[in-house]
């Protein structure tokens, strides 16, 4: 085959989540035998273009092509029929299962009655593994390997499979040193195979290494592609995070109070949460920035008991409390409004009524029977107060839209009377006028003397909502940045930086 | 509230009331000898100690468990009392007994299920075998006979015994939907059942929650034991076989959904009343009675099919909910 052969192209997508543009006329194309790194911010809408390359998604307008061919009916199995393979951050093998069979799963004709043949079965997994210089038994349960290890047998299977064009979502990034340069090892070897492979880091460094071509993505648009030869990590950082902040934040005119919330060498083993200090007044809105994983919902976790801390001490208004469950958290007049509403936020088949009581069901109630009507007056207080719409307080909260969802998930928070209030990702997938909403909100409780500990992987919002910031990075806060000198080149520096000089490290499990 | 929000409220146990309604229409036009007021009322004796079972059932089923021990429970607690009974325990004691023996072995599952984490069809599972074994084990299969005079029908006559059963058995249904719907303890039940995580967030503690509906159970069971127990002469050893199955599929059949957290007592009742009588009614309509299992099947396929059915339906209503309420 020839090199310089357009393996994949993406023409003009666009793709919209329950009214949220991830994706915006996107443009993009992998030639043979090259290695182009995609790169952005999270929520930049790189998971939502590999999500359409690997057909698991459909796009809303746009045209992938394949070897030059238009491809319109893109499922996950027709993309592993035209040679697209992904692998992930978190390995999919079948665990309980061995290497060759997990090789085999994917790669043998799969009828019922089929024999299986143990030997051949065996001899190709060897030739898979030899390949990709990996040193592991084929009889090994896929469960009993290491994270890099598995990482090598998924490569081994995409290979196995002849693809053509292979997706690589943070390869590295449980990977020792040693490992990285193992890997990139194949990556060379695959791209002069003539292979295409579409490279997801954070790891700046590593692209000028391994990538041809970079495509800066930010807000679901391509800001740019161009050669990796000569671009420097300041300006993929420039790029990365663009100029203007794109959303117009409420105006506060901060007078924080005294502290509220204190965190000294706060340390969670089991949430990989280690050595965080952190203050917040009341009246102050701390922003809480990091990449995904770098443990700001573990963080949050471990503050409200869901994971108890096992060293270090939390202060409420500089009183050392323990916080061993849920329970005791609210007692302490913490709040704590979950990522992923759906899941944990809300209880969609109960009524906006109950859901918005739920957090407070011990003293709604006299006697262990509930007061109908103090729940109707406080759940129709919130309704008022928050604008969520809704046909009544007996809808069941799954039928609203994600914007009143999480309004009714902030209601039941609220009807606490938190001094804390811990927020992770307020806005996330809701459209532009009940985020405008929920930011106005949050900000007039910062004025009545709320304490507001936000996570969001928003910048702007971020930068838009917080009197100070502080960034994570591997289970610890690297940095806190006051609001006049925050910038989102210095915030993504912090939460990149020390991957950058420290990668080596990264490998090594953090205690 | 007006006709068409109790409609919607009362939408999972709407198909087995209708079904139960067609069942009593074609019984009045085909046997109306079922009717016979002697019949009804040994209908209603033989099912209230089911119904209490069941009750117990749906606040394990709420919470996303189940217990497939009860049959084992049952047959234990029915000796134990008849035990006490021979002993001298006064009768007005015994369903205080009944309670606090029922609620100790029920707080056994519930003790494994929530605190030690282990799968309830598992733990339950164990201790169905290991009861029922135990206590043939210990009794060698004889019946407790030579029960003291007071015992049978609570010292009452026949029919005021029977009163006393029907009653109870009304009572604690009352007082469970009452508590379902108005005690903070019961809108616990039905948070822990629809999502375990999210009321853990919410504060709520889960497996005190689930630990409860166990113990609950068990003293439900045992009071139905009692109940059951003062009907006859002598109690047998082997009881309750297959009490488990009728609970649960009562259960299942009144709507209640078996991954919990939605359905209510009353979807229990009418599941209890609908295969309860159709043993009796097949005899009043003159169809062989060994159809009375293959028609119970049918109706617990049928409506575990329909919440199937249902659940995808509103799956996708909420889609378009979402998209037309989104602002």
């Amino acid at each position: 085959m020839s090199f310089d052969t357009s393996l994949v192209r993406a023409d003009r997508i666009s793709k919209t989540y329950e009214g949220v543009r991830a994706l915006r006329d996107v443009s993009f194309d992998l030639r043979a035998g090259e290695v182009h790194a995609l790169v952005g911010e999270n929520g930049a809408g790189k998971s939502s273009l590999i999500k359409i390359i690997t057909g698991a998604t459909q796009p809303d307008q746009g045209t992938i092509f394949i070897r030059n061919q238009p491809v319109d009916d893109l499922s996950p199995r027709r993309a592993k029929e035209l040679g697209i393979a992904a692998i992930y951050q978190q390995p999919a093998l079948f665990s309980a299962l061995s290497v060759a069979e997990n090789l085999a799963l994917g790669l043998e004709e799969q009828s019922f009655w089929n024999r299986v043949n143990w030997r051949a079965r065996r001899s190709r997994a060897q030739k898979l593994l030899q390949r990709v210089g990996a040193v592991i038994s084929p009889e090994a349960e896929a469960g009993s390997l290491s994270m890099p290890e598995q990482q090598l047998v998924e490569i081994a299977r995409a290979i196995g499979a002849d693809a053509r064009v292979l997706i690589m979502d943070e390869p590295t990034a449980s990977l020792s040193d040693r490992e990285t340069e193992n890997l990139y090892g194949v990556i060379r070897q695959l791209r002069q195979q003539g292979v295409g492979i579409i490279y997801i880091s954070h790891r700046l460094e590593e692209l000028t290494k391994i990538a041809d071509r970079v495509t800066v993505l930010r807000d679901g648009q391509v800001i740019e592609t161009r050669s990796m030869a000569g671009i420097s990590r300041e300006e993929l950082i420039r790029l990365m995070v663009g100029r203007e902040l794109a959303m117009v934040f409420p105006k506060r005119a901060a007078a924080p109070g005294d502290v509220a919330l204190e965190l000294c060498n706060l340390c969670c083993a089991e949430a990989g949460v280690r050595d965080v200090n952190l203050v917040v007044r009341s009246g102050e809105i701390v922003g809480l920035s990091g990449l995904v994983g770098s443990g700001r919902t573990e963080l949050a976790r471990t503050i409200f008991g869901l994971t108890p801390p096992d060293s270090g001490e939390i202060r409420i208004k500089g009183k050392p409390v323990q916080i061993a469950s849920p329970a005791d958290a609210i007692a302490c007049g913490l709040a704590y409004v979950p990522e992923d509403r759906r899941r944990h936020g809300v209880i969609s088949e109960l009524p906006i009524s109950a859901n918005a009581t739920l957090a407070i069901l011990s003293r709604l109630s006299r006697g262990g029977s509930i007061d109908f009507a103090e729940e109707t007056r406080i759940a129709s207080e919130y309704l008022r107060r928050l604008r969520i719409k809704a046909p009544s307080l007996h809808t069941s909260v799954g039928t609203l839209s994600g914007g009143n969802q999480q309004k009714v998930a902030l209601s039941r928070w609220l009807a606490t009377n938190p001094s804390i209030l811990v927020l992770d990702e307020p806005t996330q997938g809701i459209d532009i006028g009940a985020k405008a909403e929920i930011h106005a909100l949050i900000g007039d409780l910062a004025a009545q003397g709320m304490a507001v500990l936000m996570i969001s992987s928003e910048l702007p919002e971020i930068l838009g909502m917080s009197d100070r910031i502080a960034v994570m990075h591997e289970g610890t806060i690297v940095g806190v940045l006051d609001r006049a000198e925050a910038t989102q080149e210095k915030i993504l520096n912090l939460a990149l930086g020390h991957s950058a000089q420290n990668g080596a490290l990264l490998g090594e499990p953090t205690q | 509230m007006n006709f068409r929000q109790m409609l919607t409220r009362s939408k999972r146990e709407l198909p087995c009331v209708i079904a139960f309604g067609v069942l009593l229409l074609a019984l009045a036009l085909r046997a109306p000898d079922f009717f016979d007021p002697q019949n009804l009322r040994d209908l209603l004796v033989n099912t209230a100690p089911t119904l209490i079972v069941a009750l117990g059932m749906t606040i394990v089923i709420l919470t996303g468990e189940i217990d497939i021990s009860v049959g084992s429970l049952f047959a234990v607690c029915s000796v134990a009392l008849g035990w006490l009974a021979k002993a001298g325990v006064p009768i007005l004691v015994l369903p205080l007994a009944a309670l606090v023996i029922g609620a100790v072995l029920g707080a056994g599952n519930g003790w494994l299920v929530a605190r030690v984490g282990m799968p309830s069809i598992i733990v339950t599972l164990a201790t169905y075998i290991a009861w029922r074994n135990g206590l043939l084990w210990i009794t060698q299969g004889a019946w407790v006979q030579n029960l003291p005079a007071g015992f049978q029908w609570f010292g009452l006559s026949q029919r005021g015994g029977e009163t006393l059963i029907v009653l109870s058995a009304v009572i604690l249904l009352i007082a469970f939907a009452i508590a379902l719907r108005h005690l903070s303890g019961g809108r616990a039940v039905y948070a822990v059942g629809c999502d375990r995580e999210a009321s853990r967030l919410a504060g709520i503690d889960a497996r005190r929650v689930v630990f409860g509906a166990f113990v609950l159970m068990g003293a439900l069971t045992s009071l139905a034991a009692l109940l059951n127990d003062v009907r006859f002469s002598a109690i047998p050893s082997n009881l309750g076989t297959g009490l488990e199955l009728k609970a649960i599929a009562a259960v299942v059949v009144g709507g209640v959904s078996i991954t919990g957290g939605s359905g209510s007592v009353i979807g229990a009742l009418f599941g209890t009343a609908l295969l309860g009588s159709i043993g009796t009614a097949l005899v009043f309509a003159g169809i062989n009675p060994f159809w009375e299992k293959a028609i119970q099947g049918a109706i617990i396929l049928t409506a575990v099919f329909a919440d199937a059915a249902v659940s995808r339906l509103q799956k996708h209503v909420h889609l378009d909910f979402s998209r037309a309420g989104s602002a």
